[in-house]
């Protein structure tokens, strides 16, 4: 028995191996185990042992790099990896197969429809606005939930902050127009964006490994948002073209059902197109770093002397002092997303001393903004606008100064790339918990100006 | 004994196909078959018997379909098609006209080795001379 065992992990073992290759599909795997394990039978049956029949058997397949060519050569298609949507018949059978495909649609129809009905109930446009992500994410939530199967005690922990959130932003007594009013609009979805990580990782949040998941998770999700909102936008205004033609104007039912209906489903279809291909489909979010930092680099280097050269520091506006923190937290996701992608073992490369350059030249534009923003603020008094806008930069600046900091120490050899890659995950819910300070201390603080 | 692989790619096909011509079967069996009827000369590469099957499924000439092995794991069992059982003709034909060309050449070979030897026997002083 315990013999029996042992060639079950060997045959494991080979199996897990085969399945890398891409050019060999699940379903050939299987043929070829049933092959593997009917030879082994019979090299047994003749008074080989379980280990000695499995090497022989192994052997007799041959060479994988080459039965894997062989394969390729047949099947070149699945060189580019199709994405199958509806599992095949191998996986899973029957009703299960359209069940997640089911339970995706209804929940993005679901959203679509909160949206539409949140349009119709709330009269006012900022209060639609603040809502709008208790509208949508729950449903994301909803989907995740069901994915992982969440126990009764995550859905309470990540309930309960929600509830209180929504509670929060409805029941302030904003002041019309006020800016601690769009402060809540602007962070409360990354305060919701941070429970559905808790979601995302079926509770294990303290994991570093579930935390990256969730940052490649949100990577993907921007890239398949931004295709599907191109593809939609080519089906719309091609339907438009032949409406006009007609004279059927359709701007009303865009602006009416189009828009609200489809943009929220997108979302909760976007997520599970991520969902379902995350094995599939190398990661497109960390090739696009690679493109960028180089660019970023250049870009940060061409700014530094123009806000050196500009002399009138003092005058900055907050709009530039926004830009400067949409730039860090740019820099900040070209670093998350190669290190998300980057292989821990591998030794400092060229690309890892092009980051460090990246955050030095980040931190060195942040501080010049930093140093004309403080001279404001001490000038003309804190604004709920100013301090939040300087507490995200020094948020922000924590996180690059250790990111550089650590990213020097592996390039000396003085630490592992694991630490790198752990205090980035370990740093984001800071950035959620930022973001439910302003939404929840702000307002009271500033008179809910 | 060792066959070269451009001989074992291209009987591959034909010998596939016949052992499908018999009936229905599947990789395992068929690699088998093949050991049986060359009387184990012929070694193929197992697993690249496997993608010879995709192909000859792609192109038609056989069907396939899962079914439970009576050990009780999944196996895919291929059926030569209509068009498979054309296809084999054809190439019996094939090599039957290999075959015999093939036949006549190495008579020949063989008649020219006697007359060679032959003709050795004629010169054979100035051979032992000259290997002298």
């Amino acid at each position: 028995m315990a013999g029996d065992a042992r060639l079950e992990a060997q045959i494991d073992q080979w199996r897990g191996y085969v399945r890398r290759r891409r050019a060999i599909s699940a379903a050939d795997v299987e043929e070829m185990e049933d092959h593997l394990r009917a030879q082994v039978d019979d090299l047994a049956a003749t008074g080989l042992d379980d280990d000695e029949a499995f090497l022989v058997a192994v052997k007799r397949m041959g060479n994988l790099d080459d039965v894997s060519r062989e394969f390729a050569r047949e099947h070149s298609e699945r060189l580019w990896k199709q994405l199958v949507l509806v599992p095949e018949p191998p996986v899973a059978a029957g009703a299960a197969r359209w069940r997640e495909l089911a339970v995706v649609l209804a929940l993005a129809v679901g959203a679509g429809l909160a949206v539409k009905v949140g349009i119709l109930a709330f009269d006012e446009e900022v209060t639609l606005m603040r809502n709008v992500g208790l509208l949508v994410l729950p449903f994301l939530a909803g989907y995740f939930a069901w994915k992982r199967r969440v126990t009764s005690r995550v859905a309470a922990a990540v309930l309960a902050p929600a509830v209180l959130l929504a509670v929060v932003i409805n029941v302030y007594p904003f002041a019309p127009g006020g800016s601690t009013e769009l402060l809540a609009v602007i962070h409360a979805p990354v305060v919701l964006w941070t429970l559905l990580g808790v979601v995302y990782m079926g509770g294990r949040w303290r994991s570093d490994a579930g935390r990256m998941d969730f940052v490649r998770f949100t990577g993907e999700l921007v890239v398949y948002m931004a295709l599907l909102a191109l593809g939609g936008g080519v089906l719309v205004g091609l339907t438009f073209g032949i409406f006009g033609m007609v004279g059927v104007d359709l701007e009303p039912i865009l602006e009416d059902w189009i828009m609200p209906l489809c943009v929220p489903g997108a979302l909760v279809v976007a997520a599970w197109l991520v969902e379902a291909k995350k094995s599939v489909v190398e990661n497109i979010a960390p090739v696009l770093t690679k493109v960028f930092t180089p660019l970023t680099i250049v870009m940060l280097l061409s700014v530094l002397p123009v806000l050196l050269g500009a002399g009138g520091l003092v005058d900055v506006d907050r709009g530039l002092l926004i830009l400067m923190d949409a730039i860090l937290v740019l820099v900040l996701c070209l670093l998350l997303y190669s290190i998300s992608a980057r292989d821990s073992l591998a030794p400092p490369g060229f690309f890892d001393v092009l980051q460090l350059v990246l955050v030095g030249a980040a931190l060195a534009v942040d501080g010049v903004m930093l140093t004309a923003m403080l001279t404001r603020i001490a000038e003309f008094g804190a604004s709920p606008n100013k301090v939040a806008a300087l507490g995200l930069n020094l948020v922000l600046l924590a996180h690059l100064v250790r990111s550089g900091w650590l990213a020097l120490r592996f390039l000396r050899g003085r630490s592992g790339f694991a630490a790198v890659e752990r205090w980035q995950t370990r740093y984001l819910p800071a950035y959620g918990i930022w973001a439910a300070v302003v939404v929840v201390v702000f307002p009271p603080l500033f008179g809910f100006a | 004994m060792h066959i070269d692989k451009d001989l074992v790619a291209a009987s591959a096909t034909p010998l596939v196909l016949g052992i499908l011509a018999d009936g229905e079967s599947y990789g395992y069996a068929i690699l088998k078959r093949v050991a049986e009827l060359s009387g184990g000369r012929m070694q193929w590469t197992d697993g690249m018997l496997y993608p010879l099957l995709h192909r000859l499924e792609r192109l038609g000439l056989v069907s396939s379909s899962w079914a439970t092995s009576e050990a009780g794991r999944r196996r895919k069992h291929y059926a030569i098609t209509t068009a498979g059982k054309d296809v084999l003709v054809e190439r019996q034909e094939q090599w039957a006209v290999v075959a015999d060309a093939l036949r006549h050449v190495w008579q020949d070979v063989q008649e020219g080795v006697r007359h060679g030897v032959q003709q050795g026997f004629g010169t054979g002083p100035a051979v032992a001379e000259g290997r002298a």
